[in-house]
């Protein structure tokens, strides 16, 4: 309950600060510092030390696994503002605004990681989804800008229609949005069953779902708001709401998966689904000159191996999942933060950056061997856990084998950007000085990643001790 | 201890040198590094050593940083050891742009190999088959040949898949373990049906067919020993692809019995339609160094048939040729090596007379020669006498076949010799002079090594008894 209050209060007071503070980089501080209080009210709940006690009517359960991973993302959002908080000041005037939207994403955020519900899951989504459609939009006199809103904001209406359609008819079958499954045995057979409204609602919040996290087929959307919004913001929303989306996923159908009937027929509709993702995901970032628009596609493709986490459930899973994100989120925000001070976005525009400034190269190529999954960095462990769980699960051999295919045509479009900073002439250039701060913040990340890659153990420590 | 400094010393060595500035520190300290290491390897040869070396790494996920070293380990330790420091001297001359990376990347492939070799723990042996790779990939892709960028990323990317298809397998064979371990013991003692064995089996062979490589899965070969550094295609060709038959004698065989006798036929004679097309093209080649990498590709054939014949005679063949193809593989990179930065071209045609000018270098190549094309009293000798007697147990026609890649060998590997060494002398011949100190120090030690063990195999042979799998 301490994130959810203490993030909706950091949004307004962000907001006020616009008001006070003319100072751009003031506003920035100000916002480090709220997110500072944030992670360790969390903290708080999390080592059970003061939580704020407020009766939700069992709407909402904390547990340790939410609580955790509330402040997985709260540290990769700081990073976040750490390494890309300059860029946000450039974006436009309202810079308080674009911090009290963050603060309301992540308030979403909490509300996801402890719904007990489909109602406040619902809300959750909502209050995650509504900040982005103005982020998106934030660039107003780029055209592409408002053309990705527009887009983003249309489609998710779509997608939220077809989720509160699911949910109505889930409620229909059980008289509850509660979680429990909705199977019932009938008296007369003796054969359990939930009827045809619950799973026909459940593939309708299953589809609205893969949309939030760009599966494909629901992953149109994905590479042209990414293209299109303010890099900064595409850093944000391709990390951070999308390991949030997925954790929801994950929690809710982890519950909710018996209620499809027996197991084929659902976990058939995943391995499409997961199968599609790694193909459209990784096939499309081979052709891709822009970088931006190779890392949309490379944030569908890691989308599958995501998906990994819920076509099998066991004790693997939860820790995957976890990891996937610290690892996944670490990398990414990295990488965006550089290509948000490039000059060139496209793939030539990083020619020899590894002569002009070498410990952007060498981090970027960190941040990259991760995405990869290259042994010795957090990427290895992270893919490891979802391979694992689902070898351990039995009789799924074919798609893990399929996923380290595409794992190995992944490397194919990471490494054009190794080779092009380390192996190519070329004289990339920065759009602003690099600060020294912003090259120890990359270094910590990419230390980070390699220790997480080295002793994955060390992050899940803290969420079992 | 032991096994442990033989991976610390190279690791730490290799992230000092990143730091050393000027270059001809990082090339001091490189071959300080490796000759310390040698040493430490030389040490360990000796019998009292104890050679295990266990600590907890992820409880979590069963797997412990376990080391061991047997006689296998040992030979191939050994020829790591030996490997560096004379890669490092006969190089010693050559400039390279940014030395520390170039000298600490080096360093960190020779950790990679010798926790290759050492490794008893499926899942550190990944990461060490890994940690190989990387710095071999920024090795060649910057500092290799013309057409390095593309070449080096096929290399990578066959190799990578590999090794994500073994991870899939280890991954496989982790949860079969009733103690959920990745340790070497549990999958020995692994009882696998025979369908669970084929899936398995295919999973890790693929990666190790790559490596070492067998037709048809040497496409990457020749071209990344052409455009790698010559001081990277020496560690390519004499101890790298060592890894692949390092890994099938060490978890392949022994954990999937039933799948590799069913399989055996297929692989062998893949095997052997390697080498006799692999000799074929290189009696067509031009160049020195796709001579050397299509001839490397035969031995490294003969070796896999012979591994998957299954008989012990063979094995021990296999076992000392490794080490002894490494050696000779390695002089002959140096020697072509030599040859293109005096002349400037690795090219026959271009050449001839040489012998006339540099008869030093003449005559070390000869035994060079000689030694890989297995010739008595040089230490290929033993190694093929033995492989080959174990291929005629197994099939007396495959070992006829098989033989025909020897002549063929004298062929390529004589006619080469001649065209370079004897005849007229080439215009670009005219000014070559006698190779001196670093070069002619490490080759007369290579070819004392050659001729030593090629005297006097014995203590090899005692070596490859030392194994307990």
């Amino acid at each position: 309950m301490n994130a959810i209050i203490l993030s909706a209060l950091c949004g307004v007071v962000m907001m006020f600060s616009g008001i006070l503070l003319k100072n751009k980089s003031a506003i920035k501080y100000v916002a480090i510092a709220a997110l500072l209080v944030l992670i360790i009210g969390n903290l708080f709940q999390f080592y059970s030390i003061y939580t704020v006690d407020i009766d939700s009517k069992g709407l909402l359960s904390f547990n340790r696994t939410g609580l955790f991973f509330n402040t997985i993302i709260f540290i990769a959002t700081l990073f976040y503002f750490i390494l890309s908080g300059s860029d946000i000041e450039r974006v436009g005037n309202d810079v308080a605004e674009y911090f009290a939207l963050i603060f309301f994403v992540l308030c979403g955020v909490t509300v996801l990681t402890s719904f007990n519900g489909l109602l406040m899951f619902f809300v959750g989504i909502e209050i995650l989804s509504i900040p982005l459609y103005i982020l998106t939009g934030s660039d107003k006199r780029n055209l592409k800008s408002n053309e990705a809103s527009l887009k983003y904001f249309l489609m998710g209406s779509f997608s939220t229609g077809i989720l509160l359609m699911g949910i109505t008819l889930v409620y229909g079958a059980t008289g509850s949005f509660g979680l429990q499954s909705s199977i019932i045995k009938s008296s007369v057979t003796g054969i359990e069953s939930a009827g045809i409204l619950a799973p026909v609602g459940l593939v309708l919040i299953f589809i609205s779902m893969c949309f939030k996290v760009s599966a494909a087929p629901f992953h149109f959307w994905a590479p042209d708001v990414y293209d299109g919004a303010p890099s900064v913001f595409t850093s944000f929303m391709a990390t951070i709401v999308k390991a949030s989306g997925f954790f929801a996923f994950i929690k809710l159908f982890a519950a909710k998966s018996a209620d499809f009937g027996p197991g084929p027929a659902w976990q058939l509709i995943l391995y499409v689904i997961i199968v599609i993702t790694l193909l459209i995901g990784n096939i499309t970032a081979v052709f891709q000159q822009s970088i931006k628009r190779m890392l949309a596609y490379s944030s569908i493709a890691q989308a599958g191996f995501m998906l990994f986490a819920l076509y099998n459930t066991n004790d693997f899973t939860k820790d995957g999942i976890l990891l996937y994100t610290a690892a996944y989120s670490f990398a990414t925000i990295g990488i965006f933060s550089i290509l948000t001070k490039m000059e060139d976005y496209s793939l030539d525009g990083y020619n020899g950056l590894s002569k002009a400034h070498p410990v952007l190269a060498f981090t970027n190529t960190v941040f990259f061997l991760s995405l990869s999954g290259i042994p010795l960095t957090a990427g290895f462990f992270a893919k490891y856990y979802m391979l694992a769980s689902s070898i351990k699960a039995g009789g799924t051999i074919s798609l893990v084998i399929i996923a380290v295919l595409f794992a190995a045509v992944s490397v194919y479009y990471y490494f054009k950007v190794i080779q092009a900073m380390y192996f190519k002439e070329g004289s990339a250039q920065t759009n602003t000085p690099i600060t020294s701060g912003f090259k120890v913040g990359l270094i910590v990340l990419a230390a980070i990643i390699i220790l997480l890659g080295i002793l994955p153990t060390a992050l899940l420590s803290f969420y079992y001790f | 201890m032991i096994p442990l400094l033989l991976i610390l010393i190279p690791v730490v060595s290799a992230l000092l040198t990143f730091f050393l500035k000027t270059g001809n520190t990082a090339k001091n300290w490189a071959l300080i590094a490796s000759t310390a290491t040698l040493l430490v390897v030389l040490f360990a040869l000796c019998p009292l050593c104890k050679l295990e070396f266990d600590v907890a790494w992820l409880p979590v996920l069963g797997s412990r940083f376990s080391l061991s070293m047997d006689g296998l380990s040992k030979m191939l330790v050994l020829l790591t050891g030996i490997s560096f420091p004379i890669v490092f001297a006969s190089t010693y001359n050559n400039n390279y742009k940014q030395p520390n990376a170039f000298y600490g990347l080096m360093l960190l492939t020779q950790a990679g190999l010798i926790g290759v070799f050492l490794a008893s723990d499926c899942l550190l042996f990944y990461f060490f088959w890994e940690l190989a790779l990387i710095p071999v990939y920024f090795l060649c892709s910057i500092w290799g040949g013309e057409k390095r960028i593309a070449v080096t990323f096929k290399f990578f990317i066959y190799t990578f898949l590999g090794s994500l298809l073994m991870l899939v397998g280890i991954l496989y064979l982790y949860f079969q373990t009733p103690d959920q371990s990745f340790a070497i013991k549990s999958f020995y003692a692994l009882k696998l049906s025979l369908t669970q064995q084929n899936i398995a089996f295919w999973l890790f062979f693929i990666a190790f067919a790559i490596k070492m490589p067998i037709f048809p899965l040497h496409t990457w070969q020749p071209d990344a020993y052409e455009q790698s550094p010559t001081a990277v295609t020496m560690i390519l060709s004499g101890v790298m692809v060592k890894m692949g038959i390092y890994a099938v004698v060490r978890w392949l065989i022994p954990i999937f019995p039933l799948a590799t006798v069913k399989y055996a036929d297929i692989i062998i004679i893949a095997s052997v339609i390697g080498m006799i097309y692999a000799s074929l093209i290189a009696i067509k080649q031009d160049d020195i160094k796709r001579l050397v990498a299509y001839s490397s590709i035969a031995h490294i054939g003969l070796m896999s048939a012979v591994l998957f014949s299954m008989k012990s005679i063979g094995w021990n063949g296999v076992m000392i040729q490794m080490f002894n193809h490494g050696i000779n593989v390695i002089g002959l990179w140096i020697v072509a090596d030599a040859v293109e930065n005096k002349l400037g071209t690795r090219k026959f045609s271009e050449l001839g007379g040489l012998a006339q000018k540099a008869p030093v270098l003449a005559t070390l190549l000869v035994v060079l020669a000689f030694a890989n094309v297995a010739l008595p009293l040089t230490n290929a000798f033993v190694g093929e006498f033995l492989m080959f007697n174990g291929l005629f147990q197994y099939n007396f026609w495959i070992a006829g076949v098989a033989g025909i890649s020897i002549i063929l060998g004298a062929v390529y590997t004589l006619n080469m010799v001649q065209k370079i060494f004897y005849g007229q002398l080439a215009p670009a011949t005219q000014n070559a002079l006698e190779i001196k100190g670093n070069i002619q120090f490490v080759l007369i030690i290579l070819v004392l090594v050659i001729i030593g063990f090629g005297v006097y195999p014995q203590p090899m042979i005692d070596l490859t008894k030392q194994i307990h799998p």
